[in-house]
């Protein structure tokens, strides 16, 4: 079972919408272990889901599990920012508090 | 990129937001984006809503609100006071929500660039469910504020704009400015809607707030100029006065009306006309009251329908005096011939007496109408807003044609103009003085007919005296001068002649 539950949301295959689609499989690969679960959804598709999801800007991606909920907005260039703004750490035993 | 419609000439489409198509010459440029700007609290929600309601209740036109502020459920709650089913019309499938609105407990944070394809996305959607022809987007601060980086937003709600004329609707969007009068908006979002803005301003004057509409400009097509007052009704929404739009096209009527003392009516010719609009002044105590009275009990006693709005004084002492000149409003009242309205003028501002007058009389459709006094509304408001109220009000009566009676109270007791004749004499028909007159130590009252269009009428001041039965016109002062001044001086028969001639310049000063 995968640990990470992630939700990339794009508009149409724009040069940026693959470069987020590309930046978070390398995330995904390098980061975390491959344990991920990665859905990406085009908004001009599935415009229903973004409403769900309230979704404003694309990229956006979402994490799910485990909680909390996170989003990040952009094409996801900024891997530090992006693992800082997901909450998650590559060193799997340190706990919440010590990652702040 | 803009398609070769842009080089049309530009339709407009009525909103049916009372008052605003008249101002805008038709209403909004048709399948353009219109920025509403306006400082907190200047209704600009309450506007963008209304566009759409009205597009729905007037002409069946669907609609989306885009809201990046408030959510959909503070907004339904919020617009049931106007009178707007935001949820039914949803069932409908006539309104349709984008929720933009922001999640506290949701953080997000930014990696890399981005653009607002899913929020366009949504709309595209949205627009093609309810076949909308409306869109209204409530504001843009909050979505500025939402991003740190403004270039995108503004880049991407330019692309935005674009994509409405596209899809063949017309849009408003909101913003905030922090200045009544400085730049358009925050943000500089001018760069992106720059074509149509209009302006709501909530302007604090003279310790009173006064609301006005102002169209800044619309690229391509006419609208009036300049701030036009509005009000907010809790049954309508924004209400916009149109001062400018009201055209002086009322009709003359021949027909006299009885002022209801008969003395009186032969000093005015035969009474005063059908549609005309009086004015009585005076000092306090003067009778403006027992004038109205009089008009009042005149029209009640020839079978009409007469309203008396009274500013001044309580249901009671009204009744009471009016007891005390022999004239029951209490019977006339159940009779239905008579309808008595006490306000306190400082309930509420100019604006909201004008539309709540506006109800009665179009409910009541009274024949004549009395207001006790106009000096007193003038408190409420800035001599700007007075004026404007009154051109409204006489107006609005002189179309349903009403006869209407207004009394102003002068400042002094002898003598003097007030204020509000100042700014008012030009635009009603006939004008009455009720003056005190000193003789010998002595204060007596006189009344003259100033001004009375159309007519002839008695030019001599004449003096009245009061009792339990109400006016009594006597003979003309003779021997005096200087009444209307508020300086009676006696003076010999041997100038008398003489003087009479300049007596009449004075008059008519």
């Amino acid at each position: 079972m995968s640990k990470y539950a992630l939700k990339l949301y794009i508009t149409g295959h724009t040069p940026r919408s693959l470069r987020a689609i590309e930046n978070l499989r390398r995330i995904c690969e390098q980061d975390l272990k491959g344990e991920c679960e990665m859905k990406v959804i085009d908004v001009l598709e599935q415009p229903q889901m973004a409403n769900e999801d309230k979704i404003l800007a694309t990229p956006t991606l979402i994490k799910s599990l485990p909680p909390p909920s996170r989003r990040i907005i952009g094409d996801l260039s900024d891997t530090r920012t992006v693992l800082l703004g997901l909450d998650l750490h590559t060193f799997e035993h340190t706990p919440m508090k010590g990652c702040e | 990129m803009i398609s070769s419609s842009a080089q049309e000439s530009i339709e407009k489409i009525p909103t049916g937001i009372p008052g605003f198509d008249h101002i805008a010459l038709g209403g909004l440029p048709k399948h353009r984006t219109t920025l509403i700007s306006g400082t907190a609290g200047s209704a600009k929600t309450v506007m963008a809503v209304q566009f759409l309601t009205a597009g729905i209740v007037m002409s069946d036109e669907a609609g989306v609100f885009v809201t990046f502020e408030e959510s959909p459920e503070d907004i339904r709650r919020n617009m049931l006071g106007f009178g707007w089913d935001i949820g039914s019309w949803e069932k409908e499938g006539k309104w349709a929500f984008i929720d933009a609105s922001i999640d506290p407990e949701q953080e997000t944070v930014v990696a890399g660039s981005f653009d607002l394809g899913a929020l366009m996305a949504r709309i595209e959607h949205a627009v093609r469910q309810v076949h909308a022809r409306r869109v209204s987007m409530d504001s843009l601060g909050a979505i500025f504020g939402r991003f740190a980086d403004s270039d995108t937003v503004r880049k991407e709600m330019h692309r935005l704009a674009v994509a409405l004329r596209r899809m063949s609707v017309t849009a408003v969007i909101t913003a905030e400015r922090t200045d009544e009068y400085g730049d358009i908006a925050r943000f500089g979002v001018e760069e992106f809607v720059a074509d149509n803005v209009i302006i709501l301003r909530n302007v604090l004057e003279e310790e009173k707030r006064r609301r006005t509409i102002e169209i800044l400009k619309f690229r391509g097509t006419p609208h009036q100029k300049g701030e036009y007052p509005f009000t907010i009704s809790p049954g309508e929404g924004v209400i916009i006065i149109p001062l400018s739009a009201i055209e002086l096209e009322q009709k003359s009527s021949n027909v006299r009306i009885s002022s209801g003392n008969e003395r009186f009516d032969r000093m005015c010719g035969g009474g005063f006309f059908r549609d005309s609009i009086i004015l009585v002044s005076g000092a306090t105590g003067t009778g403006k009251t027992l004038m109205v009275t009089e008009f009042v009990a005149g029209g009640a006693k020839d079978g009409e329908r007469c309203l008396f709005f009274a500013f001044e004084e309580s249901r009671e002492q009204l009744f009471r005096n009016a007891i005390g000149w022999g004239v029951d409003f209490k019977r006339m009242e159940e009779e239905g011939r008579l309808k008595v309205i006490c306000v306190y003028p400082e309930v509420m501002g100019l604006e909201d007496h004008f539309i709540k007058m506006k109800e009665i009389i179009r409910e009541f459709k009274p024949n004549r109408l009395a207001v006790d006094s106009l000096s007193a509304l003038e408190r409420v408001s800035t001599v700007k807003g007075f004026r404007e109220f009154v051109i409204s009000l006489t107006s609005f009566i002189k179309h349903q044609e009403v006869a209407g009676l207004f009394t102003s109270t002068t400042p002094t007791l002898l003598g003097g103009t007030s204020i509000t004749e100042a700014h008012i004499s030009t635009i009603t028909d006939s004008i009455i003085l009720l003056r005190y007159v000193e003789i010998f130590g002595e204060m007596r009252r006189g009344l003259t007919v100033l001004k009375m269009r159309g007519s002839s009428h008695d030019k001599e001041i004449r003096e009245f005296t009061i009792d339990s039965r109400g006016m009594h016109i006597g003979e003309p002062f003779r021997m005096i001068s200087g009444i209307l001044a508020g300086n009676p001086m006696h003076v010999s028969e041997s100038e008398f002649e003489r003087l009479e001639t300049l007596f009449g310049e004075e008059q008519s000063r």
